[in-house]
């Protein structure tokens, strides 16, 4: 806010106070002729009459005592233009504070499983609880509730991993994050050649393609696949390249999906945790999300 | 549109516009209630100890060894009994009020402000209070007379003794009501020990506070000033109803007289103006004045008047509780129409709030499907489904729950089926089904989640919720 503003936004403020403050002072007693009237201002209305009782007299207390506060609060917090006031609060520092203050309270609550490994948290039910609701507050939104993933998104209920499934690979990818990145083949292989490709992958995995056509695509492979998805084509978890011999499709299966996949490329994101939680939390995450495929 | 015709309303001026200023603000004039006996006490004293009795202590009684009554905020469990209510039973609390709404509607039509003379926390503390104050100060005329005086050992002795009074009252009313709150059987060691949550300091602090000003100064204020039901109470009103009123008929002219005088030849009436129904009534009125919004009807003036009718040898009853009919010298019809029809909506409510009660399963159900995707096709082909489970055990044991899901040939639940819930806790429990795509006529069906305990054939809710699978199957 620009100084002039500031001014504004406080003179107004105060005005307004200042002109209640002053309204009430002046309506305090009123002129009448006297003896105008005995219990009634004179006023009725479809022969309702109107009282003339005084207010009490603490109503006219708890009035001053609201505009002592008013004032009081603006000194004491933000309020008027610029001004920060006397505590120097803010949302933020209060937002920090009581994260704070929840840190320490519940630290306890993961401290007590923080010593164990992974393995060893499998027989911790309460353990698994508490990583269980933090999965559906942080991981639920793409893998699912009960994380079986969805397109794009990997399954983390079955035995396939791109990039392992050890406890400890678990939580280097939750930590860090992954960044899948499969590169466009279209202009290197044409239209004829992803054709020619997609039947051969397809092919890998049991499906009923064009022979003719899988074998010139199996060339293609050796020549400009096989340094990620290895020799066997049964990928290589380092780079996190998927298996293709297998049935499991993280883009969908179908011959159009394939060569989309192969034609464009996919690049999958999967986002680094380390500053959005802390290690007890990404700890217990670890072993809900390991608890999944290791029954 | 014909226009309302305006009237000139200015008030006339009686001495030639001259004017005085006044203040617009009342200054309180200090209510001396004056001690009395009678009837009406009797049953208010009977009625007050009940309820407060009941309030200091209700909390501590136990039940399935937890406090019996306790509104547990921090878990959002509240604990009456043999129920556990929890925030989605907030249904009933509002039924609950509103049946209580009906009552007081009945109560009012039929007998005035019952209520507020003989039930309303205000008055009874405020009763309470006056209590005190007479034990420590005396009685009226010894405290005005006092009050006047300027200060002296005995005076200050005598007004500290009644504030520490006060206080004493005010921190019991405190400790009881955050008691129902926070387990009162270690709240009061914690306080012994000095050893309170900030929250159970402030909130014990603030209802002290709260019950000292309000019962010990504020006192008929509320009611006058603050009060909703003191303002709506005239619209329930009728001239049947019970109110309490000064017999203008039997009183007038009122006077002094001797107690033997002939007092009906001097054209006198009964009442013989001592203003004892003035002295003894909290809200400072005079009830001969005919009846006031400020009238709590607590029988003050009746049990006062009654017993100078006595003294004098007169007929009881020249104040008492009476209709607008009788007084006029007709007949009270009790049964009318507006009471009928308020008693019978109270019983209908109160016999559907009982059977609520009655058949509420003590288990709470919510199924939320996974808004990530419409199905997952599997590797081995199968089309699953996901879906998150809240299961609350509201009930007061633990219990051992079954998970069945029917509605398709085929559906499989590859998840726990056998899930242990301990008393009072919520389980996020994610569900996945499974099937063939074969079994699959339609792209989507309504399914059925039996969830039922094992051990108690009573607590059993059906959820539906829908299956959903691929459009074209290949």
């Amino acid at each position: 806010m620009s100084d002039f503003w500031s001014i504004w936004v406080s003179v107004i403020t105060l005005g307004v106070i200042g002109g209640c403050a002053a309204l009430l002072w002046s309506t305090r007693k009123s002129e009448v002729y006297k003896d105008a009237t005995e219990e009634t201002t004179g006023h009725t209305f479809d022969g309702i009459e109107e009282y003339d009782n005084p207010m009490p007299g603490w109503w006219l207390q708890m009035f001053v005592a609201t505009i002592i506060f008013g004032l009081v609060y603006l000194a004491l917090y933000p309020g008027l233009g610029n001004f920060k006031g006397f505590l120097n609060w803010t949302q933020i520092s209060q937002y920090e504070e009581e994260v704070a203050y929840a840190d320490e309270t519940y630290r306890p609550v993961f401290a007590k499983f923080a010593d164990m490994s992974v393995e060893d948290l499998q027989s911790q039910p309460e353990g698994l609880k508490m990583g269980q609701r933090m999965f559906a507050n942080n991981c639920a939104v793409c893998h699912g509730t009960t994380g079986s993933g969805a397109h794009g998104f990997p399954n983390l209920t079955d035995t396939d991993w791109l990039y392992g499934g050890n406890a400890d690979t678990i939580k280097t990818t939750i930590t860090g994050g992954r960044t899948g990145a499969m590169p466009p083949w279209g202009a290197v292989l044409g239209e004829e050649g992803v054709r020619d490709m997609t039947n051969y992958v397809m092919s890998l995995s049991g499906k009923t393609v064009d022979a003719d056509a899988a074998a010139r695509g199996e060339q293609q492979f050796q020549a400009l696949c096989t340094a990620c998805h290895g020799q066997d084509a049964k990928g290589v978890q380092a780079l996190g390249a998927p298996n293709l011999t297998d049935n499991v499709w993280l883009y969908g299966g179908s011959f159009e999906q394939i060569s989309h996949t192969i034609r464009v490329g996919r690049s999958g994101v999967m986002p680094a945790h380390k500053d959005l939680l802390s290690d007890d939390k990404i700890h217990l995450i670890t072993s809900y999300v390991y608890s999944l495929s290791n029954k | 549109m014909n226009q309302i015709p305006v009237k000139d309303v200015t008030p006339k001026s009686k001495n030639n516009g001259a004017t005085e200023s006044y203040d617009l603000y009342a200054k309180r004039e200090h209510i001396y209630v004056k001690y009395y006996k009678g009837f009406f006490k009797n049953f208010r004293t009977i009625s007050g100890f009940i309820m407060l009795a009941m309030f200091y202590c209700f909390s501590w009684l136990q039940w399935n060894g937890q406090q019996a009554v306790l509104f547990d905020l921090p878990n959002r469990q509240f604990h009456v009994f043999n129920f556990t209510f929890w925030p989605q039973d907030f249904i009933l609390l509002s039924w609950l009020l509103i049946i209580l709404a009906f009552v007081l509607f009945f109560v009012t039509v039929f007998a005035g402000r019952l209520w507020c003379g003989y039930a309303c926390p205000q008055f009874v503390w405020t009763w309470f209070f006056i209590w005190a104050e007479r034990v420590t100060e005396g009685d009226r005329n010894v405290r005005m007379r006092r009050d006047k005086q300027p200060m002296s050992a005995e005076k200050f002795l005598r007004k500290t003794a009644k504030h520490s009074l006060w206080l004493v009252i005010a921190a019991a009313t405190g400790i009881a009501f955050v008691g129902y709150f926070s387990p009162i059987r270690e709240l009061i060691p914690d306080l012994l020990a000095w050893n309170l949550g900030p929250w159970e300091t402030w909130w014990i602090g603030f209802f002290i506070v709260a019950t000292y000003a309000n019962a010990g100064w504020l006192r008929e204020q509320v009611c006058i000033y603050m009060c909703p039901y003191a303002r709506f109470q005239s619209v329930m009103f009728d001239q049947d109803t019970l109110v309490i009123s000064y017999d203008e008929a039997r009183g007038e002219n009122r006077g002094k007289r001797k107690k033997n005088m002939d007092y009906k030849a001097a054209g006198m009436g009964d009442c013989i103006d001592c203003g004892n129904c003035v002295h003894v009534c909290p809200v400072g009125i005079d009830i001969r004045d005919g009846l006031q919004y400020e009238c709590v009807a607590c029988g003050a003036c009746v049990d006062a008047c009654d017993d100078i009718m006595d003294r004098m040898g007169y007929e009881r009853g020249l104040i008492r509780y009476t209709t607008e009919h009788a007084l006029e010298g007709g007949t009270t019809h009790i049964m009318r129409p507006r009471l009928i029809g308020y008693f019978a909506a109270m019983c209908v409510m109160f016999i559907a709030f009982g059977y609520t009660l009655y058949a509420r399963i003590p288990l709470e159900v919510d199924i939320i499907r996974d808004r990530g995707q419409l199905y997952i096709e599997a590797s081995n082909g199968t089309i699953e489904n996901a879906y998150m489970l809240k299961l609350a055990n509201k009930s007061q044991q633990d219990h051992r729950y079954s998970i069945e899901v029917t509605g398709i040939d085929g559906l499989q639940l590859i998840s726990e089926s056998v899930v242990d819930i301990r008393s009072g806790e919520l389980l996020d429990h994610p569900i996945r089904l499974q099937i063939k795509p074969a079994y699959l006529e339609r792209p989507n069906y309504d399914i059925m989640f039996h969830v039922k305990a094992l051990d108690d054939a009573d607590i059993s809710i059906d959820e539906e919720n829908r299956f959903i699978g691929p459009t074209n199957r290949r």
